[in-house]
């Protein structure tokens, strides 16, 4: 339940969201391009401090992983957690809309 | 008061001129020597012979590489230079091996990316706002 629970804290905030979004348009991206997504393509005012901060919780939940290569790092999305959500109440009804219809 | 000179720090004074010179294409203003190895070395841009002289500046005070480090960890460029096309630039500099680590980026009305400079550095490309 721990697991789950850093999960849906970290989804439960508009910013985290916000750069999930970002790392979907595109995964590996330094501090940086974070930050300048959400202060030019957003216009989210957040300190660098604030970015790293989110990016800490989205990381404890598995969400973010971080990569260090040579003398840069970069943030990855991993969607796998998600699958958590699913497993937990979408899996079991196995027969979607579609296998209703005669 | 205008802004004349601004600087970077470089690793290696001979590979900041290759780069600066044969890869990004810049000019080189003076290289004077200065104490044993140093030289006072700057470049101009083609398009502004006249214009800002950027300093490739030894990196020897040991302050510099913390300062550098943690800056390029986190992808933060420590200078911007101006391009009409940031995309067809980043493609033209990655044709000659250039290591970009911010690809292009449209945020609004500019464009950027960043790129390492083999000195130390990173730096941006951007293009001027209309």
């Amino acid at each position: 339940m721990a697991v789950a629970d850093d999960l849906f804290k970290a989804l439960a905030d508009p910013t985290r969201r916000t750069i999930l979004d970002e790392l979907t348009e595109r995964s590996g991206q330094t501090l940086f391009e974070i930050c300048s997504r959400l202060s030019m393509k957003h216009r989210l005012s957040i300190s660098r401090q604030g970015v790293s901060q989110h990016l800490a919780v989205l990381e404890a939940a598995g969400l973010v992983e971080t990569r260090r290569e040579g003398r840069y790092k970069f943030h990855d999305l991993n969607t796998a957690p998600l699958r958590q959500i699913a497993e937990r109440w979408l899996v079991p009804h196995t027969s979607g809309p579609e296998d209703d219809t005669p | 008061m205008k802004i004349h000179l601004t600087s970077v720090f470089v690793d290696d004074q001979a590979r900041a001129e290759h780069f600066y010179t044969d890869i990004l294409g810049f000019v080189k203003k003076h290289d004077v020597p200065v104490g044993e190895k140093d030289r006072w070395l700057t470049v101009v841009s083609p398009d502004e012979p006249d214009g800002t002289e950027l300093l490739l500046e030894p990196a020897g005070h040991p302050a510099v590489k913390t300062y550098r480090d943690a800056l390029v960890q986190d992808g933060i460029p420590l200078a911007q230079f101006a391009v009409d096309d940031v995309r067809a630039e980043y493609e033209r500099l990655r044709g000659l091996g250039v290591r970009f680590v911010q690809e292009p980026l449209e945020t609004g009305p500019v464009t950027t990316a960043v790129f390492d400079d083999t000195c130390g550095n990173l730096i941006q490309i951007a293009t001027e706002p209309q």
